[in-house]
């Protein structure tokens, strides 16, 4: 057994773990249930895109994969910050958490958006 | 030698870092809420690629390339807790409930004891 046969064997076990990860997770943008629910997903799902261009990588031997891998590291932190933002500004919707719309009707007449039990 | 001994530790590294990745995916989807679930993706997915970077700039074995995947490695170890730390506290200002099975939520107290001061 040479190098090349077990780096390439690693790469193939890593690749197919990546992809069931990939599935799982897209798997939890599709379902939610709420909206940091998937903001957390999308998050994940960079990070997998970055293990895949890592493997890559390694695969076809071509190193400036390695930039592309922080540029999207870069730009999916800048994105998970800006869905924050969102969701600080935005608040919560009515019954998306579960618990009744009309409960969640009358909270929002009396304006308390911070407000729990 | 040199060479095996190199392609034996990115194989190790790329084969660790796609099962951190895997686990935490299954975190993602087992966990009751988005506070747990989160705990999950940021710690052992930030790893998980991260080593496979690791992995890619030792195969490469070029100090240069090294150096560059190091430094990817260390922005993602510093960004993913401020991303984790912005959605936690975002998602509980806004309102989002910890799961039914939680015993404690400090932040919590911590709000009421304010509004009971003003």
């Amino acid at each position: 057994m040479d190098a090349q046969t077990i780096i390439s064997a690693a790469a193939a076990i890593a690749l197919l773990l990546m992809c069931a990860a990939f599935f799982l997770t897209a798997f939890r943008v599709v379902r939610g249930p709420t909206l940091p629910d998937r903001i957390v997903a999308l998050d994940m799902l960079v990070a997998i895109a970055i293990g895949f261009i890592a493997v890559v990588a390694i695969r076809t031997g071509f190193n400036l994969y390695i930039d592309i891998a922080i540029a999207l590291g870069l730009v999916g932190f800048l994105a998970t910050v800006a869905f924050a933002r969102f969701v600080m500004r935005q608040g919560m919707e009515a019954g998306e958490d579960g618990e009744t719309p009309a409960e969640g009707r009358k909270r929002e007449k009396t304006g308390k958006r911070r407000k729990r039990r | 030698m040199t060479e095996m001994i190199l392609a034996l530790v990115v194989a190790v590294m790329l084969v660790a870092g796609g099962i951190f990745t895997f686990l935490a995916a299954v975190g993602l989807v087992r966990l009751p809420d988005v506070y747990t679930r989160m705990h999950a993706a940021s710690k052992a997915g930030t790893v998980g690629s991260g080593l496979m970077l690791l992995a890619a700039g030792i195969h490469a074995f070029d100090i240069a390339i090294l150096t560059r995947a190091l430094a990817g490695f260390v922005f993602f170890v510093l960004t993913a807790p401020v991303a984790a730390h912005l959605v936690a506290k975002a998602a509980h200002g806004a309102g989002y409930r910890l799961a039914r099975a939680t015993v404690m939520d400090d932040m919590r107290e911590a709000e009421k004891r304010n509004a009971k001061k003003r």
